[in-house]
């Protein structure tokens, strides 16, 4: 189809599923913190997110349409990103042998940024959704999980790098998102850049402040 | 003042490249970037040695044709073609880089000249109105709001010398075909046109081989006219509506 | 018939029989243009395809020729030498174009255009020629504007003009200082979609190195592929050269360094006469050079005459900085000698008095060759905002190109080639005197006289190239049938191999002079002796100097790598071997007439005021030139000017 075979159209699924990500990481981040109310506010928080829509859904019927719903914007913002940056890698084949950064560390870090954020995602559902890798793992009870999770060190610094990335990501992403979608202009993109700067920052720490409570002590 | 030049020389679309080492000596810090390059092609010829082969014909800033990357950066430190770039922006002793465009769709004809006929297929596509001579109504038919007309002209000022392209990580035309794209629609004269413009000129610009954007901004840093990033987004969003209506007008 | 002594100079050129515009109705001025489109045949539509047109060039004229003839249904071959036809020189025209709209109502109306023209051109133009150029200016605009040129508007929405030197009316459109480059692009695309619908055969980087004639009518040209260095032949119904003046045979022009004079000098060899060669146009405000290296000279927009005041030192030879001469000692000349006018006096009157105190020693900058224009009075007097607000793009062009900051420091001026009236002689119907070629735009001759009023090139360009060669080419066509040329009738072999045979030369001559030294050898003797003011010892110097310097050339240059690639150096000794012919006809053509007129000055052609003085009595005609060969004398035939709507008068600003 036309529209997909563009490069604006790709931009555009691109931006779609990441509004919808970016979206979903922002009710995520604050039913993150919910873990500083201790165990109860946070299991049953948990407990509440598999009866939303009940009784017109059924129980965790939200949630799997929310998981699938989220797993088609990874694989269509991963599909897009991938077939883009082929193209893009294509484009240039011979690079400069001056070489100098112009363009800004956010921006540069797409790419790889994006591949570090979807390796994260595999060992965050295994950690923290099927419990798998989890030292405690035990379902229904997130909040010793993720107690146990960040007692590790490993668990902290891929946490913690992957937040960065996210950080980063979506610093730029935001931005360039609002382009795609037309929303840039002149006036608007003081706008759009301080926007976007403010998400990457209210998420990244939302997100680092569980390890974070969790090492000094604060959530125990 | 004296200098080492760094330059590309590559003698057809087909044979290597590299990067060759001459030195030039006592030029004037008036001089153009390109009256630089033609004293050291007027030593070569004397030498013996094949001039260095670069695209330049106004030398005033508005022909388009002239452009190359200096130390990295297209059409050199200042914000400014090629030959409008002097060389009281380098210092004496300076070791300067001089390359070609780089882009899968600007193929190196020889030397620093590369071919950038993607453009023209590009406006070919949609970048016109379809206005046949002698078929124009009377020209005062339609008033032009102002501030249309403007952002119109701003758009129309882009003289096509890719240095968007060439500076652009992924290699991307975004900025040239949004000038176009966005002058056109802009006007009144162009809505009859404004959905299969958009559409066909971002087919061709994709068939081109050009990259994507990512947004990075390079291209309107470096562009001599000042066309605005904003102009991405304004085709962007044109983009979408003309999809909406599935390429069709009101 | 007359013969050359009448004239009191040269005798290196004989008289041949004069020539009349046949094309040309008679009956009311206002007519003429309408009854000649209606006694042109017609070419069935069905038919048109069949015809192949040779398009040379893709400026103003060419491109709309080339867009204008495919909408029409012709098969269009069309050439440029630079990579794309966008880039065609017309783009550098700043002011803006002329059209007889009378939006403003303020007295406009075609004949007054027509009337400005032929007394802008001091009367050496053609009356029908430059009626029926006011009449289609209107519909140019039209045209223009629904393509989308994005032209100044006014706030309600209309189209904004202003006023351009030498007239009374506000006619001029433009775009803000881009006029040009807009009404270009408009063109460009206006071609790139009779492209993309295959209607031209666009063939960029390949440049026009002679005309093929055949039984007399012109059939098709040889072209160069600038890439792989192929010689090739098209053939063609007809060919139209849309190539451009030859202002670069100055070497310092503001001219693109490529534009160039070969595609319509071949054609002068191959039997078009080349009319006027002597009128050049030099315009007074650019940027002077700044040493040896120069390559090119930047034009500044003539509006800063309209607040700068023009000035240089009494003295001869002060060398103080501009700040420390006292105003007792500044020489403000226009101002002094033009009283009426000042500092607004027309391009060749402002730049004959700049060359005049230069040659008294009081020039400024490098070398003295440069005048000041001054703002601080404009800047005391409106504030640096509102200067910077009316010309602050000129400012910052001036202070890239010179490092120097005209809001604190005078900027320095000087004249430069700009424009030339001269080109191939061309009738009513553009067509030259070989029939089947056709010459629009600034290589032909035919509108602007001894002298071109600003914002006029666009408008002769786009009238050609829109709206008049289609017009009449079509007659040629329908009264052509079309017949196939084999491709190795002796005429395609003989053109061919003189082409090759002319390039192998350049290359094998190995000497030890770059191509562009010859260039500022002649560009330097020609500016000396054939520039701003000519008299009859200086262009006889010259015309012995040439020849020689021809010589030398073809001893002498070095053309590096061989002719199967991109050769630039090959591309530019081929083009000074054309100017180096030129250049000839140029000089006994100023030489010839003994009259000084428009922008041709001959100092023993004065007033006793010191202003050009007309000798209508005499030189009341187009001189065309007919080629007999290198270094031969050619033949003058005259074409008499008569002038039955605007009657000759001199001019006086003082």
């Amino acid at each position: 189809m036309r529209f997909w075979r563009s490069t604006v159209g790709k931009k555009t699924v691109m931006a779609v599923s990441g509004a919808i990500m970016l979206l979903y990481l922002v009710f995520h981040m604050a039913g993150n913190l919910k873990v500083f109310f201790g165990p109860d506010e946070m299991n049953g928080y948990a407990h509440w997110l598999r009866t939303v829509g009940e009784p017109v859904l059924h129980h965790e019927w939200f949630l799997w349409i929310a998981r699938v719903a989220l797993l088609a914007a990874v694989v269509g913002h991963a599909t897009a990103a991938y077939q883009l940056s082929r193209r893009d890698v294509a484009a240039r084949p011979v690079g400069y042998r001056h070489r100098r950064a112009r363009t800004s560390y956010a921006t540069r870090t797409m790419r790889w940024g994006g591949v570090i954020i979807a390796l994260f995602l595999v060992w965050h559902i295994l950690d923290l959704t099927t419990g798998t890798v989890n030292p405690n793992g035990e379902a229904g009870r997130p909040y010793e999980n993720i107690v146990a999770a960040f007692h590790t060190w490993y668990g902290n610094t891929i946490y913690i790098v992957a937040m960065l990335a996210v950080g980063l990501h979506i610093r730029h992403g935001f931005y360039g998102a609002a382009q795609t979608l037309g929303a840039g202009g002149r006036t608007r993109d003081r706008l759009l850049k301080a926007t976007a700067n403010g998400l990457a920052l209210l998420l990244t720490v939302g997100f680092l402040s569980v390890p974070v409570g969790v090492m000094t002590g604060i959530v125990e | 003042m004296n200098l080492t030049l760094r330059i590309w020389r590559q003698r057809d679309p087909e044979s290597p490249g590299a990067m060759t080492t001459y030195e030039v000596a006592d030029i004037s810090p008036d001089m153009s970037f390109l009256e630089m390059l033609d004293t050291l092609n007027e030593e070569l010829i004397l030498r013996g040695e094949e001039p260095v082969a670069f695209d330049h014909d106004c030398r005033e800033g508005i022909c388009g044709a002239c452009g190359v990357v200096i130390n990295g950066d297209a059409h050199g430190p200042e914000r400014t073609t090629t030959c409008q770039l002097h060389m009281r922006s380098f210092e004496d002793g300076d070791t300067i880089d001089v390359e070609p465009w780089r882009a899968a769709a600007f193929p190196v004809v020889k030397d620093l000249v590369v071919d950038r006929s993607a453009f023209d297929r590009i406006i070919g596509s949609g970048g016109y109105v379809t206005a046949p001579t002698g078929s124009a109504p009377e020209a005062h038919a339609t008033p032009v709001p102002k501030p249309s007309a403007d952002t119109a002209f701003e758009h129309a000022e882009c003289i096509g010398c890719g240095a968007c392209v060439a500076a652009c990580p992924n290699g991307s035309a975004m900025l040239f075909t949004s000038a176009k794209v966005v002058h056109l629609n802009s006007l009144p004269q162009g809505a009859p046109e404004r959905e299969s413009r958009v559409l066909d000129m971002v087919d061709t610009m994709d068939a081109e081989g050009f990259g994507g954007c990512t947004v990075t901004g390079m291209c309107t840093t470096v562009c001599p006219k000042g066309i605005p990033l904003s102009s991405i987004s304004t085709m962007n969003r044109e983009f979408l509506r003309a999809t909406r209506r599935g390429g069709r007008p009101d | 018939m007359p013969d050359s002594r009448e004239h009191p100079a040269y005798v290196d050129y004989t008289v041949g029989d004069p020539i009349s515009d046949t094309r040309a109705p008679d009956g009311p001025i206002a007519e003429r243009w309408d009854r000649r489109r209606f006694e042109a045949k017609l070419v069935n539509p069905a038919n048109r395809r069949k015809h192949t047109v040779i398009v040379v060039g893709t400026g103003l004229a060419g491109g709309a020729a080339g867009a204008t003839l495919a909408e029409q249904g012709y098969h269009v071959l069309q050439f440029c030498y630079q990579d794309s036809p966008r880039r065609a020189h017309s783009i550098a025209a700043q002011g803006g174009i002329n059209a007889a709209k009378n939006y403003r109502n303020d007295g406009d109306s075609i004949h007054r255009l027509f009337y400005d023209t032929v007394k802008g051109g001091d009367f050496r133009a053609r009356e029908s020629n430059v009626h029926r150029l006011a009449q289609v200016s209107v519909e140019i605009i039209d045209q223009c504007v629904a393509q989308g040129v994005p032209f100044a508007r006014e706030y309600g929405g209309l189209l904004d003009t202003r006023s351009f030197g030498g007239v009374q009316v506000s006619r001029t459109f433009y775009a803000r200082g881009q006029t040009g480059q807009q009404l270009l692009l408009g063109a460009y695309q206006a071609l790139s979609r009779q492209i993309a619908a295959g209607n031209v055969e666009m063939r960029p980087r390949t440049e026009m190195l002679d005309l093929i004639v055949i039984d007399g009518r012109a059939r098709g040209i040889v072209a160069r592929d600038l890439i792989t260095g192929r010689v090739d032949t098209h053939l063609a119904d007809a060919v139209v050269l849309a190539s451009g003046g030859y202002g670069n045979v100055f070497h310092l022009s503001t001219n693109a360094k490529n534009s160039n004079a070969t595609a319509i000098w071949r054609a002068h060899r191959r039997g078009a006469y080349f009319a006027n060669p002597c009128f050049t146009q030099i315009h007074p405000t650019c940027i002077p050079r700044s040493g040896e290296h120069q390559s090119k000279l930047t034009l500044m927009s003539e509006s800063l005459r309209n607040d700068g005041r023009i000035w240089v030192p009494v003295r001869a030879g002060d060398e103080r900085a501009p700040a420390d001469i006292p105003e007792d000692e500044r020489d403000y000349y226009l101002e002094r000698i033009y009283p009426s006018f000042g500092n607004l006096v027309p391009r060749d009157i402002a730049s004959r008095a700049a060359k005049n105190v230069c040659d008294e020693g009081r020039g400024v900058g490098p070398g003295g060759q440069g005048v000041y224009l001054d703002f601080a009075d404009a800047i005391a007097r409106m504030g640096r905002p509102a200067v910077e607000a009316r010309y602050g793009n000129l400012f910052d062009m001036y202070a890239r190109i010179t490092a120097e900051d005209p809001y604190r420091v005078p900027m320095r001026i000087y004249p430069a080639i700009h424009y030339t009236m001269g080109g191939l002689w061309v009738d009513y119907d553009l067509q030259t005197t070989i029939p089947g070629l056709f010459a629009i735009g600034e290589a032909n001759f035919s509108d602007h006289g001894a002298n071109r009023l600003g914002a006029s090139a666009l408008m002769q360009g786009l009238a050609d190239g829109y709206f008049i060669l289609p017009a009449t080419l079509a007659d040629y066509l329908a009264g052509h049938p079309r017949d196939e040329v084999p491709a190795d009738h002796p005429a395609v072999t003989d053109a061919v191999f003189q082409v090759t045979d002319r390039l192998y030369r350049l290359l094998s001559n190995n000497g030890d002079r770059t191509p562009d030294s010859f260039h500022r050898e002649l560009g330097e003797l020609l500016w000396d002796e054939c520039g701003m003011a000519r008299n009859e010892n200086g262009l006889r110097k010259a015309l012995g100097r040439i020849p020689e310097l021809r010589e030398e050339f073809w001893r002498r240059v070095r053309v590096p790598g061989d002719g199967k690639e991109l050769n630039q150096s090959l591309e530019k000794a081929n083009r000074i071997s054309d100017y180096l012919e030129l250049a000839e006809l140029m000089c006994l053509d100023a030489l010839h007439r003994a009259e000084s007129c428009g922008g041709h000055f001959r100092e023993e052609s004065q007033t006793d005021s010191g202003e050009a003085a007309r000798r209508d009595e005499e030189f009341g005609y187009a001189a065309a030139w007919e080629f007999q060969g290198t270094g031969a004398a050619p033949v003058l035939h005259r074409e008499d000017l008569t002038f039955d709507y605007v009657h000759p008068t001199q001019r006086s600003y003082a």
